[in-house]
């Protein structure tokens, strides 16, 4: 067992109301640069779509992530020695127009146009070439379905649920999928670099690329099943999510969480077993992976865990902060966060909890759903199960049944306790439920205070850096600061 | 006219060479961040699908030609048995195929460079003038190759190119060697000096990054925080 801390992030699909803050706070914080305008490091999409860049999840295509050759784990994109055969072009790089050609507005028409009989029109032009240009696609433009009758039906998701799904007003669906970097235990960026320029933090999982030791080979980019390592065309390296490094380091939340007007995310530590993850990645059913991965990670209050964490040199704030940590309660205790595609073998570390949604039909009877209809319910749901199953679990269709029956018995529980009711017993037990665990589930996930959703301790510094030493080495009045440090 | 040989083959030549070497050694130790390929596959990969690997394994066998002709001496050749003859052919031949190949992806690739208006505009000059070199380069070995392989295969480079590049790389410079060198063979050399004056400041650096090493790494790697230099003012 070699035990590591790793900080991971919950995003409640339920309360995502696809307003893109995140986004956008995101981007002026990080990508706001020559180079970096395609780039969203941070971008919400509607489900079901094809996404940014298009089809992104479409492996067939880009050939990320992992598969299974003979039993044995192997990037999709082949061996090491296929891909330094690439290296002069890579087949499976997508292109700037998959993502979307960066564009400015003419904005000085719209002071400098003489009077005329109609308004004038700041008409969008290339960041490149500098020349008008009609954009043909961008990080949300299938916003709220807009153009889903078509590029819907090429959403990889849908298939198999044809005859069940259709793009029919009456049976039309979609929730809000924000996405970052997974920060995968088992990253295929970091393994397909040749130059060893990326790598995971030893401390906090964090997944990064060396900007120095980058040499701008790209399969990082095609190699990532979730699209989310960018190159720079400007500096000719790769970059991606920093997990928002150096607040996380002071204790702050990343922006795009600091910043979620729905409160959706959560951010904490999980402590897990370096070792066991080669052997997680690699079971050999799909849709076993999830619970493989959930056997990574290791118990933050079991005696011996903390024991060996002590010994391996995690600090005893950062055990503390492990056992109060909401993303632990979500994915390993309650069960209500699950993986994104768990069949790319990335082990990410970035999990949702899946929708709710309404109901297709009225369930007869009762005009608010209880009792044994709540479970009946689930399945009558506008967002098909199936296709939630296909995001978040492999397919398998009875583990997202689950985590949807607990979130309905919760509600159904706190529902019956606004009305001054019993809640139904039966329905608890069924779903491992009880009182004590329906008020934690409800002051975390409705209530969700600050303090609740965000449990992340500070970086030791101290224990790398002579602090003391660096008294007085940096400062405003220095060459190039602010954080110049006179170099 | 002596003056102007020992200019050319000995003066020129070391001054190439040190900005060469010290041109790389500052980049990587000054501003190791501007040290890549500067890829743009992610502007344009239609031109560049067959311009770039054409360009880049047809390189790589005329650099490895090179080695086996100029930096192997003649005597070498003759002692694994191999005559004139058939060391010609296999040179213009051979040699002629691999520039071939290295010539169409380089033009391909100047001309997506300057016709491309999305690669165009992202270009630095370093960008421009490197390719243009190197088309230039290309086109005078071709030449030269030509002119030896259409009946002036009188001509033995390894008599005398040979001898002197080996010369000048162990500091024993001889430009008489050069003096009596065929035009197109001059031209091509005088080019490619002219390459690697320019080569460490441009894209070209990342010939030297040539990731083989990864063919024996582990796939995932950590690394720990490491402790900053503190530098006092």
């Amino acid at each position: 067992m070699r035990i590591k801390a790793h900080v991971a992030m919950v995003m409640n699909l339920d309360k995502c109301i696809g307003c893109h803050t995140c986004s956008i706070t995101c981007k002026n914080t990080w990508t706001n640069r020559p180079g970096a305008e395609y780039m969203w490091w941070n971008n919400v999409e509607t489900k079901p779509g094809v996404g940014y860049p298009r089809e992104w999840e479409n492996q067939e295509k880009y050939k990320g992530g992992w598969e299974l050759k003979n039993g044995e784990l192997e990037l999709r994109s082949g061996s090491r020695a296929r891909r330094l055969a690439h290296i002069f072009h890579n087949p499976d790089l997508p292109t700037l127009d998959d993502y979307y050609e960066p564009w400015t507005y003419d904005y000085e028409m719209l002071t400098t146009s003489p009077e005329r009989k109609r308004q004038p029109v700041a008409r969008p032009k290339s960041i490149f070439t500098g020349s008008y240009m009609n954009p043909e696609w961008g990080p949300n433009w299938e916003d709220d379905l807009a153009g889903a009758p078509e590029t819907g039906p090429r959403d990889p998701l849908l298939k198999g649920l044809e005859e069940r799904v259709q793009m029919a007003f009456e049976q039309v669906f979609m929730f809000h999928l924000p996405r970052i970097c997974e920060h995968c235990l088992n990253p295929p960026c970091v393994s397909s670099c040749p130059s060893g320029a990326m790598y995971k933090r030893d401390e906090d999982g964090i997944v990064l690329v060396d900007q120095e030791a980058c040499r701008g080979w790209r399969f990082c980019v095609s190699s990532c099943p979730y699209k989310k390592v960018y190159f720079n065309w400007h500096t000719g390296k790769a970059e991606k999510c920093t997990l928002c490094f150096p607040r996380l380091e002071a204790g702050l939340p990343t922006i795009c969480s600091e910043t979620c007007v729905g409160r959706i995310r959560y951010l904490g530590l999980l402590l897990y077993d370096a070792d066991a993850v080669k052997r997680a990645a690699s079971a050999v059913r799909e849709q076993d992976l999830y619970a493989a991965q959930l056997g990574v990670f290791l118990d933050p209050h079991d005696p011996e865990v903390i024991a060996q964490a002590r010994r391996e040199g995690i600090p005893d704030d950062w055990i503390a902060a492990a056992q109060r940590s909401p993303v632990y309660k979500l994915i390993v205790a309650w069960k209500v966060a699950l993986p994104l595609h768990p069949e790319y073998r990335t082990l990410p570390m970035v999990w949702y909890i899946p929708p709710l949604s309404p109901l297709v039909h009225a369930v007869e009877g009762d005009e608010a759903v209880e009792g044994a209809d709540v479970f009946l319910a689930i399945d009558l749901m506008r967002i098909p199960i199936a296709y939630l199953a296909n995001l978040l679990a492999a397919g398998d269709v009875g583990v997202v049944r689950g985590v949807l029956k607990k979130l309905a018995v919760l509600r159904a529980a706190m529902r019956a306790r606004t009305l001054g009711k019993e809640p139904d017993g039966d329905l608890l037990r069924e779903t491992g439920l009880d009182e004590a665990t329906v008020n934690d589930m409800y002051r975390l996930l409705a209530i969700a205070k600050y303090h609740d959703r965000f449990v992340l301790p500070t970086a030791h510094r101290e224990q790398v850096a002579d602090l003391f030493g660096e008294q007085g080495t940096c400062g405003l009045s220095f060459a190039g600061t602010p954080g110049g440090c006179g170099l | 006219m002596r003056g102007w040989d020992q200019f050319l083959w000995v003066i020129y030549p070391y001054v190439v060479l040190t900005v060469f070497v010290g041109g790389h050694l500052y980049r990587i130790h000054i501003h190791p961040y501007s040290w890549t390929s500067r890829s743009s596959e992610l502007l344009e990969k239609r031109w560049l699908r067959w311009g770039s690997p054409l360009f880049h394994w047809g390189i790589l066998a005329v650099f490895l030609g090179h080695v086996a002709g100029l930096l192997v001496p003649k005597s070498v050749h003759e002692a694994f048995g191999l005559s004139d003859t058939v060391y010609h052919f296999l040179a213009v031949t051979a040699g002629g195929v691999a520039g071939l190949a290295a010539a169409i992806g380089a033009i391909l690739l100047l001309v997506r460079r300057v016709g491309v208006p999305r690669v165009r505009r992202t270009s630095r000059t370093g960008d421009f003038v490197a390719i243009a070199l190197v088309c230039l380069v290309i086109l005078s070995g071709l030449w030269a190759t030509l002119w030896n392989g259409l009946g002036h295969a009188d001509f033995d480079y390894r008599e005398t190119i040979g001898p002197w590049l080996r010369g000048v790389l162990t500091f024993q410079p001889d430009a008489t060697r050069m003096a009596a060198v065929p035009l197109p063979f001059k031209v091509h050399v005088l080019a490619a000096l002219g390459l690697f004056a320019v080569w460490p400041f441009t894209r070209l650096v990342h010939v030297f990054s040539l990731p083989l090493a990864y063919l024996w790494r582990s796939y995932v790697l950590y690394r720990r925080r490491q402790s900053r230099a503190v530098v006092k003012p």
